[in-house]
């Protein structure tokens, strides 16, 4: 029982880490490296107001995440934009994608090292919490109700709206959305935008529990590029699904095998997933 | 074309900023510094190392620089970022020697780094006076390299005296047998384990739990909860950073209730008792100070004055240690020849804030190896051959 | 074998002749810039082979080097086997890695393809350490031989002149044929009776190898071998942009990447060493826009309109 709520935990963690990249490449169809710093944006942000002024990261959070929307608005509009428009196909697209947000990536890691080059470590609600007799730490428990709180609303956006379902054309196929009147490069804007705010927003949530420091994005990147393969581009489900999964692979083997393995097992689990389903769980076979 | 354009404008810098070099003041001693300041050892290096080269430098040139056979000489600090990536390492230190053409060098951060380094410290016969590298082949790298000296001690040390602080509580009657054991699956941890096992199992303790986890592992609360299933006396992690501060923050909310906790490295960061305060009294961790020599205190003050950071309870003042041996051997050969230097540094005792420290066979046998937190400051417990030992409290649960 | 193909053969050498000629002007700075040119060249040249014709983008090139060179640190350190036994060991298992790795390629393709190979070389790293930390146990790998940055950089110029001759060979054999097909439109490669599956194989298989060949060469230069740092997934993601600033298109594309950028980032790490980060980012991001194809997609566009401009 302990296994299963510190794995869905681990895995609410997760997925607060995916599903903004999820919306920049299944949609906007931006293979964004930078996610990860973006990550840690949120985790200075957070820092920062709270060591200066001991403001919650939970306040932060709502400050950063129009501030981040904005910003990686803009990004998109003057530096995606121009290799959206010159990329002949999806192929080049995702290279020259990778290239500049790899760019983008050390750009970003150069600036939040000269604002703070140590780690960043405050401690807020780091109190145990009992659940069902179990104990958890507190900060866990929130930044998982607040992955649960913007997986829901995301979810709802997607699937209820017609904004959403918009969103969801374009990311089964830009052609045939715009052929239907859909305006996709204003879509795709703001569907990077707003994976980009709630990548941030998992920044300061995760940086209540987690130590991070300026370097550590690309591990951030790293582990999100796998969820969301994992769980099939594009579909918001999958990612939510794979990052649980991931989250309770690794509590388990940790707790009944052996916590060296931890990490090994939940790439194992990736590779055997792929090689079964080679378009992840829920995403579409190429036609 | 814009290639040629940006091949030209490289050449030209380059070539510019050799001339330069070359036509330098002489009467200025160039000093090369290559360390992390991003990447993952980043963060470290930029409490311990970097805080102390600016420090050192600032404190000779203020006293007019260093005395060198007579005349007064100001010390220059050239330094880059190897963004704790060795092969970007091994050019920066070949940028030093060749194109900067420096006169010493500072000691790398990080065992891995002294060591990808001192072939080309040797090949140039810098001093090179390493503090963050600890490895049980000190011998063998001292017998192949001659110009290369260590301070920090060895990994058989470490544990050893994690050990014996065990069995002195246990002598005590403040812990029984009872040792849960974890290390981070880095070089690092895995040869301290290597080398704590046998010892405490020879010293009759009983390792009820003995796991490894990744480095980057995100909760490590599953490891907390087994140790504490195994209802241990003592846990003993071998740490780096972020796994000593998640492990510490797990181990208060599960209230791993335990007499003697030991983190490894970071235990003495500033950093650590900035984000648990008072809850983490009686915390072991790797390292220590002698909070009491007025050396000491005169040093952190300073270091909190020039730098605005606080200096961490361990490799901080060693890495100071060298740099004063450095000045001091460079003013005592009389002269910037890097052999009469290196002959002066081995065959000479320095007169340091952590006491005089001199080498034998190119290895110092004075420091620190396990400290405490008592009452806000990191004090020194166990060592080799250094004055001042505080004794040891038992941990007496987590508020 | 035409005069062009002689032709070719002749300038190859001559350049490699050249190359191996570095030694004797350079000093110790420009000879390590110089190693580490040879080490990605090499490392570009022969991810290119696969993924230039087939589009299939693999990150996993850390995985074979990282084995190449944890086993080189592991047998000298552990069991006391010398160095040039442990570079055939380690190649051996890295080429066996490398095949069955390239099986995947038969079932995956696209970016599942790329962050599969990803997951694999993490994968293979953790697992790795939890063997060194559970069976080996071993305290540091250290490979202390008297390999010098001279004699580590001719290994690589012979390393690449093979990984050479071998493109040059495979672009003119039945294989380079199959692989460009491959490339265009793999369906139509299998209806027309290539046996795409062990095209692919084939030659993902020979760029592990080469890979973890180098991995094994390199590691006498690091002195102090951490698996956590020869697996590094920086390198995978180096090579990949390396390779393709440079232009996959040709056999030789992937080195007109390589010296450039390894010029411009020693540039950048010697004059803004406080903001190499940031600076770096910004370079890139200035490559990217200005040169879409690569730098070998610049250089032939201007040859092109060159040749316009002399009817």
């Amino acid at each position: 029982m302990d296994i299963l709520i510190t794995g869905l935990l681990l895995g609410g963690t997760y997925a607060l880490i995916a599903f903004g990249l999820n919306l920049q490449y299944g949609v906007a169809r931006i293979m964004n490296l930078a996610n990860g710093e973006m990550i840690v944006l949120g985790a200075l942000a957070a820092f920062w107001i709270f060591i200066a002024d001991a403001i919650s990261p939970i306040l932060t959070m709502l400050i950063v995440a129009p501030l981040s929307f904005f910003g990686n608005w803009l990004i998109y509009r003057f530096l995606l934009r121009p290799l959206v428009r010159r990329a002949k196909n999806q192929g080049q697209l995702e290279v020259d994608s990778i290239l500049a947000t790899f760019g983008m990536a050390f750009a970003l890691v150069g600036v939040m090292v000269s604002i703070h080059g140590e780690y960043f470590t405050y401690s807020y609600l780091a109190e145990p919490f009992e659940i069902l007799g179990e104990t958890f730490a507190l900060n866990r428990i929130v930044a998982f109700c607040f992955a649960v709180l913007i997986g829901a609303a995301l979810w709802l956006w997607l699937y209820f709206t017609r904004a959403g379902m918009a969103v969801r054309a374009v990311s089964v196929s830009t052609e045939a959305s715009g052929l239907v009147g859909i305006n996709v490069p204003q879509l795709s804007a703001i569907a990077f935008a707003l994976g980009g705010a709630v990548t941030t927003m998992g920044g300061t949530l995760i940086s209540t529990f987690i130590t991070l420091d300026a370097s550590v994005g690309v591990v951030f990147t790293m582990k999100a590029l796998i969820i969301i393969i994992m769980g099939g581009v594009g579909d918001i489900r999958g990612a939510i699904v794979a990052a649980l999964i991931l989250g309770l692979v690794e509590t388990a083997v940790a707790r009944l095998i052996d916590p060296g393995l931890t990490l090994a097992a939940a790439y194992a689990i990736f590779v055997l997933i792929l090689l079964f389903r080679p378009q992840g769980l829920f995403g579409r076979k190429p036609s | 074309m814009k290639l040629t354009k940006i091949f030209k404008s490289a050449a030209i810098g380059l070539t510019a900023s050799m001339l330069a070099v070359s036509a330098q003041a002489a009467d200025v001693i160039k000093i090369g510094a290559v360390a992390p300041k991003t990447g993952a050892l980043g963060g470290g290096a930029v409490v311990t190392q970097w805080p102390n080269v600016e420090l050192w430098s600032k404190q000779v040139n203020a006293a007019g620089g260093l005395s060198v056979g007579g005349k007064k000489m100001m010390v220059e600090i050239i330094e880059y970022d190897d963004k704790t990536n060795p092969a970007e390492h091994i050019k920066a230190a070949q940028r030093l020697a060749e194109v900067d053409k420096v006169d010493f060098i500072v000691a790398p951060y990080g065992t891995g780094f002294n060591l990808a380094a001192a072939p080309i410290y040797a090949k140039y016969n810098y001093p090179h006076i390493a503090v963050s590298a600890i490895s049980d082949k000190m011998p063998e790298l001292t017998a192949r390299y001659s110009n290369l000296f260590f301070t920090l001690g060895n990994t058989t040390s470490f544990s050893e005296s994690v050990v014996d602080i065990l069995k002195d509580m246990r002598a005590a009657g403040t812990i029984g047998n009872r040792v849960a054991m974890v290390n981070v699956a880095d070089a690092f941890g895995i040869e301290l384990a290597e080398a704590a096992r046998p010892r405490l199992k020879e010293a009759g303790f009983d390792i009820v739990y003995d796991k490894s986890y990744p480095l980057g592992t995100p909760d490590l609360s599953p490891i907390i909860k087994g140790a504490k299933e195994s209802n241990p006396d003592a846990f003993v992690a071998w740490s780096y950073p972020p796994d000593t501060f998640a492990l510490t923050e797990q181990a208060i909310i599960q209230n791993l209730d335990v007499k003697m906790y030991y983190t490894a490295v970071a235990t003495c960061f500033p950093a650590f008792v900035g984000k648990f305060g008072s809850k983490i009294n009686g915390v072991f961790g790797a390292g220590g100070v002698n909070q009491d020599s007025p050396d000491i205190q005169a040093y952190f003050k300073a270091h909190k004055d020039i730098t605005g950071k606080d200096a961490d309870g361990w490799a901080s003042a060693n890495t100071y240690v060298s740099l004063q041996i450095l000045g001091q051997a460079i003013e005592g050969a009389g002269t910037l020849d890097r052999q009469a230097v290196i002959d002066y540094i081995k065959a000479n005792s320095f007169d340091t804030i952590m006491g005089p420290i001199s080498f034998e066979d190119q290895i110092s046998n004075r420091f620190w190896t396990v400290g405490q937190w008592q009452d806000g400051k990191f004090r020194g417990v166990k060592s080799s051959q250094m004055d001042g030992a505080a004794p040891v409290i038992a941990k007496d649960g987590w508020n | 074998m035409t005069s062009a193909d002689v032709k070719q053969l002749v300038w190859g050498a001559i350049l490699l002749a050249l190359a191996a000629c570095v030694p004797l002007v350079a000093n110790g700075y420009w000879m390590s810039i110089a190693l580490t040119i040879a080490m990605f060249t090499v490392l570009s040249t022969s991810w290119a082979l696969f993924s230039g014709p087939t589009h299939y983008i693999s990150l996993a090139t850390a995985a074979f080097f990282g084995v190449g060179g944890f086993l080189v640190g592991t047998g000298m350190s552990d069991y006391n086997v010398d160095y040039w036994t442990m570079v055939v060991i380690a190649s051996l298992a890295g080429t066996v890695l490398a095949f069955l790795v390239g099986l995947a390629t038969l079932r995956l393709s696209g970016v599942y393809f790329v962050i599969f190979t990803l997951g694999l070389a993490e994968m293979i790293r953790t697992l790795v350490s939890w063997i060194q930390n559970n069976f080996t146990g071993s305290r540091g790998l250290y490979v202390l031989t008297d390999l010098g940055e001279v004699d580590i950089y001719l290994h690589l110029v012979l390393v690449a002149a093979f990984v050479y001759l071998a493109g040059w060979w495979i672009a003119r054999s039945r294989l380079g044929f199959a692989m460009r097909i491959i490339g265009n439109d793999e369906t139509v490669a299998r209806h027309v009776g290539i046996n795409t599956a062990f095209s692919k194989v084939i030659l993902f298989t020979f760029s592990g190898f080469v890979a973890s060949l180098v991995g094994a060469l390199i590691a006498p230069r690091y002195t102090y071998i951490e698996p956590n740092g020869v697996f590094s997934p920086e390198l995978s993601f180096i090579v990949v942009i390396m390779a393709l600033l440079g232009g996959t298109g040709r056999l030789w594309g992937p080195i007109v990447g390589v010296i450039p950028f390894a010029l411009l980032q020693e540039y950048i790490n010697a004059n803004y060493s406080n903001y190499s980060t940031l600076v770096l980012g910004i370079a890139f991001l200035v490559i990217v826009y200005f040169l879409p194809q690569g730098v070998l997609g610049r250089l032939e566009q201007l040859w092109a309109k060159r040749r316009q401009s002399t009817w």
